[in-house]
């Protein structure tokens, strides 16, 4: 610490006069007087080997927004990744609401003092609802992966099955969270896809099926880019043999893609940072679930569910938790899995975004978005040595194959920073079968300045 | 000196505000997104009308449509209504560490420096948030003495699975994984040291208090054994007792090959006092967003930072951030690591709020967050110890408490009738917020727990305490009416009809609502 002691603004107590008449107040020297309590083989006693402070808001700001000059934004740049962060425009309307004070330092209380935050957050699992059109969504989890897994282990409880069925197209990234969390009560079993259309192979998904599977899950669009156009036939293939069938969606594309309860899926789950959060290097995570409104289903949730209910006041809309008792909070290892702090927050934002946005945004927004990638598409299958290896249409993300240009995802990413354009995804290890290709994504930030932009500099690289 | 100002007139705010879909006008909306230019649209056409039939969304959204400043007005009116740790006096949440979140951090995190980056960028882009994570790291080491971090955890009990999971994979590797099956706990550690590893797969054994309230050591010793994998124990428990056996615990659960999990979600009174490691723990975590200062949001986001010594390193989920001397970087070789739990490397807001909090306290302010943080507890349990109608769990043992008390108002039941819920109700109606009674089971009948951390001053301890003290009076005066409480908050007392029990009642949406309840 420097020369002078400073009374720190965030603990008011340790002002010498205020401290002195709390401790005299419990007769004590110093907190040593508490801290007695423990033995002194369990005590530390060096000084922490952590860097000084700044104490002084505008030099911590300083230094702090120094480290961080040393990232290249998206705002500076042109950014084309995607794949599970999205580069979405963010509504003033939702920072605003998101930073607010109230909803952002909350935490556990119940409606009675917490009464907005439960409207909120039923709000945002309602309007879920409407986009998966799936009656019953939950508070937010961690992420889109983590959904998946928390799903599949709700799948298993209802059907009293023990294998999970999932597309192979799925992000190598989301598998190995879905495996973790599957461990050891369930087997997870990959489904082959076609090559290219990114789609399931529903001849092996028949010979995969059996009576001991739990779920199907794949995904609409697929993580490389597909649209799954036999949706409706894999959930009618898994309803024959007793499974459920699990859709992984991302919600933005539900104003233009069918919605999964539609085409009669049983479980619904996605990421709601593409719906007002900022990537904030994939800070602006939250998953969602979606099921039907039946006991089997809800019963099986280990997340905090929202609901409405009369109060004492006629005509006011209280609210409460819906099934307590499911909850590890109520019955400790008994529960459901387990839940705790996810990311609430995020679904307020969700929340926020989509009352903003209603049925004629998401309708124009998706609209947009699947013209400007098959624009993208189109121009970029010009440029000699490049390839789209993957046919139909996308939303936001798609594969784009440089393998002809004779140089790899990373050089190529690499010279694109010349150019401010921060490169699509190198997927050459993720699917080595699609050798040097990347992931692009293109949503409604771009314009066609910037895909020109991207245009000329991939001719020009991809020449020399 | 302040004033104690109890807050007798209070009114929350109460907009009796509208479901959302009941401001809806077909045709209005919030906001427009950006059109695509002509060339554009020439060029691709109408794409959405030539989808496949079986791609194509064919039902009606039932969003509602609503002009922008409505849509704001109603999340301001909801805001209004919720009841944040910065704008209250919410050293009420025991076991959550309420506090005080500062301004710079978000406007830090909102810098597009910060917000604009994607998280599948190359690493020579995003240098400066490899450094906080690096940084960060090095932090949650000095505080906890373990060797290797990871901060890929969402939450506190996210770390707790982690940890499950880590303790799988150790006995995997030693071949012990199908006889050790079995976790020991406390009934005093929170929930999910039960809970996240029953979802790995553990039977749970769950250990009960000596009648000094602190875990039996005898009972521990008499559950360990070669089934055991590890044990999860928080430490200080929940009631707020510092537990003196903690390392023969460890040593215990040593002997029998076990390994030992310390839950160091409240960590907030030993920093700079007491670690994992002197302690002899092989795996510790840490709620980030409790002890390093960054806002609980309503619940998250959030992260579990997971710390181990170094000879479980190589479990940890991929990737790690590393630096070479000259660039940080991803370490994803480690073959035998879990996997991953969260996709990326972690809740990066969460991160660089905690590192900014953490570059204004320092080694020395940390460790009087702590000091200040015991002492208002003990402050408050002095002024406390003095009212009627309310006592502690386990008063006369003669241990100092550490940062929090699980109160119990017990005597007031026994003498009214009215209990921990129905003080939680009327103590709203005061301005306080809706207080953490105790995790269920309750252990100590009609709890309530209290951890007023360094956020707070005297003024509010002792406002907090003048509440307690109205409210008990007004329960004995007329219990009847107080059991009406509140009345001044947001929403009026709950009804018990089954809203929120009955499937043929229950309604998770606005369609199950209007389809259940006539609308």
């Amino acid at each position: 610490m420097g020369e002078k002691k400073y009374v720190h603004p965030y603990i008011p107590n340790s002002e010498p006069a205020v401290k002195r008449s709390m401790l005299d107040a419990i007769g004590m020297e110093s907190a040593e007087g508490i801290y007695k309590e423990i033995p002194d083989r369990l005590r530390y006693h060096e000084r922490m080997d952590i860097a000084e402070p700044i104490i002084d808001e505008y030099g911590c700001e300083r230094h702090v927004r120094k480290i961080m000059s040393e990232n290249m934004n998206a705002r500076d740049n042109i950014c084309f990744l995607g794949g599970g962060t999205w580069n979405h425009y963010v509504p003033a309307v939702v920072e605003t609401v998101m930073e607010r004070d109230e909803f952002l330092s909350a935490y556990v209380g119940d409606a009675y003092t917490d009464h907005g935050k439960f409207q909120a957050l039923w709000e945002s699992s309602s309007m879920l609802s409407d986009l998966t059109m799936l009656e019953a969504t939950c508070t937010p989890c961690y992420d889109w992966a983590n959904a998946i897994a928390v799903a599949c282990r709700m799948a298993a409880r209802t059907t009293q099955k023990t294998e999970i069925l999932v597309a192979g197209s799925i992000a190598p990234d989301r598998l190995k969270i879905v495996r973790n969390y599957c461990k050891p009560e369930l087997k997870v079993t990959l489904v082959d896809y076609d090559k290219k259309t990114s789609l399931l192979n529903v001849e092996d998904l028949k010979a995969k099926l059996n009576d001991n599977v739990a779920t199907v899950y794949f995904e609409n669009p697929t993580y490389l880019g597909g649209l799954e156009v036999k949706a409706k036939e894999i959930v009618e293939l898994a309803h024959e043999t007793g499974a459920t069938a699990m859709v992984g969606v991302d919600p933005t594309s539900l104003g233009v893609l069918e919605a999964p309860g539609a085409y009669g899926a049983d479980y619904a789950v996605g990421e709601l940072q593409p719906l007002g959060l900022h990537m904030s290097y994939g800070g602006g995570l939250g998953g969602f679930i979606s099921t039907k409104d039946e006991e089997k289903f809800i019963a099986e949730f280990p997340s905090l569910l929202f609901g409405v209910c009369e109060t004492s006041q006629k005509g006011e809309y209280g609210f409460g938790e819906v099934a307590y008792e499911r909850t590890s909070y109520a019955q400790r290892e008994k529960g459901k899995d387990f839940i705790g702090t996810t990311a609430a927050l995020h679904g307020v934002a969700a929340a926020v975004y989509m009352a903003l946005m209603g049925p004629q945004g998401f309708k124009e927004l998706g609209e947009g978005i699947l013209q400007r990638v098959a624009y993208t598409k189109a121009e970029l299958a010009k440029i000699p040595g490049i390839k789209i290896p993957i046919s139909g249409y996308s939303y936001c993300d798609f594969i784009v194959d440089f393998n002809d240009t004779g140089k790899t995802v990373k050089e190529i990413n690499k010279k694109l920073l010349d150019y401010k354009i921060l490169g699509g995804k190198d997927i050459s290890e993720e699917f080595p079968e699609y050798g040097q290709s990347a992931m692009y994504s293109v949503t409604e930030v771009h314009t066609v300045e910037d895909l020109k932009t991207l245009f000329k500099a991939l001719s020009e690289i991809c020449a020399k | 000196m302040a004033i104690v100002k109890v807050r007798d007139n209070f009114q929350q705010a109460r907009w009796n505000e509208p479901l959302i879909y009941e401001l809806s006008t077909s045709g209005l909306r919030g906001i427009i997104p950006p059109p695509v230019e002509e060339e554009i649209d020439s060029e691709a056409g109408d794409v959405f009308t030539a989808l496949p039939d079986a791609v194509r969304r064919k039902s009606e959204l039932g969003l509602p449509e609503i002009a922008q400043k409505q849509v704001l007005q109603h999340f301001l009116h909801l805001s209004q209504e919720t009841s944040g740790a910065n704008l209250n006096n919410d050293m009420v949440e025991g076991t959550c560490t309420m506090k005080y979140n500062p301004r710079l951090c978000e406007k830090l995190a909102l810098e597009p420096d910060f917000a604009d980056i994607h998280p599948d960028q190359d690493p020579d882009t995003v240098q400066g948030m490899l450094k906080i994570y690096y940084e960060f790291e090095k932090v949650v080491k000095a505080v906890s003495g373990m060797d290797k971090f990871s901060l890929q955890p969402g939450g506190g009990n996210h770390a707790v699975y982690t940890a499950a999971s880590i303790a799988r994979a150790y006995f995997e590797e030693k071949g012990e994984a199908e006889q050790r099956n079995e976790i020991i706990t406390t009934i005093f550690s929170h929930p999910c040291d039960a809970a996240a590893p029953a979802t790995a797969g553990y039977k749970v054994i769950t250990v009960y208090p000596d009648e000094h309230g602190m875990p039996d050591l005898e009972a521990i010793k008499a559950a360990a054994n070669e089934h055991t994998a590890c044990i999860f124990m928080t430490n200080p428990e929940d009631i707020g007792i510092y537990n003196i056996h903690a390392d023969e615990i460890v040593e215990a659960l040593h002997a029998v090959g076990a390994l030992c999990f310390y839950d160091q979600a409240n960590a907030n009174a030993f920093l700079g006092i007491a670690r994992a490691r002197e302690a002899g723990f092989d795996m510790c975590h840490f709620n980030v967003h409790k002890t390093f200062g960054t806002p609980h949001g309503g619940e998250g986001p959030a992260c579990g930072a997971l710390g181990v010594r170094d000879y479980l390193a190589k479990y940890l989920p991929v990737p790690t951030v590393e630096f070479d001397g000259d660039k940080y970087y991803f370490d994803y070789d480690k073959p035998d690591s879990i996997g991953k739990v969260r996709e990326y490397i972690g809740q990066s807001a969460v991160v660089l709020k905690a590192y900014a909090w953490c570059k204004m306290m320092g080694p020395d302010y940390l460790k009087e967050c702590a000091e200040i943080s015991v002492i208002n507890n003990n402050y408050m349990l002095n002024i406390m110890e003095k009212l009627n109608g309310v006592t502690h769990a386990f008063r006369d043992n003669g241990i100092v408490r550490q940062e929090q008390i699980r109160y119990s108002f017990e005597p007031l039941t026994e003498e009214c009738g009215v209990g921990s819920d129905d003080m939680n109700r009327r103590m709203g109606d005061y301005g306080i917020p809706w207080f953490w009674a105790s995790h269920y089971p309750w252990v100590i009948p009609e709890p309530m727990t209290i951890e007023p951390c360094e956020s707070y001053t005297k003024e509010e301890i002792e406002e907090f305490c003048k509440v307690v003290e109205i409210c008990m009076e007004e329960a004995r005066k007329d219990p009847d009416k107080f059991k009406e409480a509140p009345f001044n908050t947001a929403m009026h007392k709950r009804l018990e009809n089954g809203d929120l029990d009955d499937p043929e009642k229950w309604a998770l949406s606005w369609k199950a609502y209007c389809r259940k309840h006539s609308k």
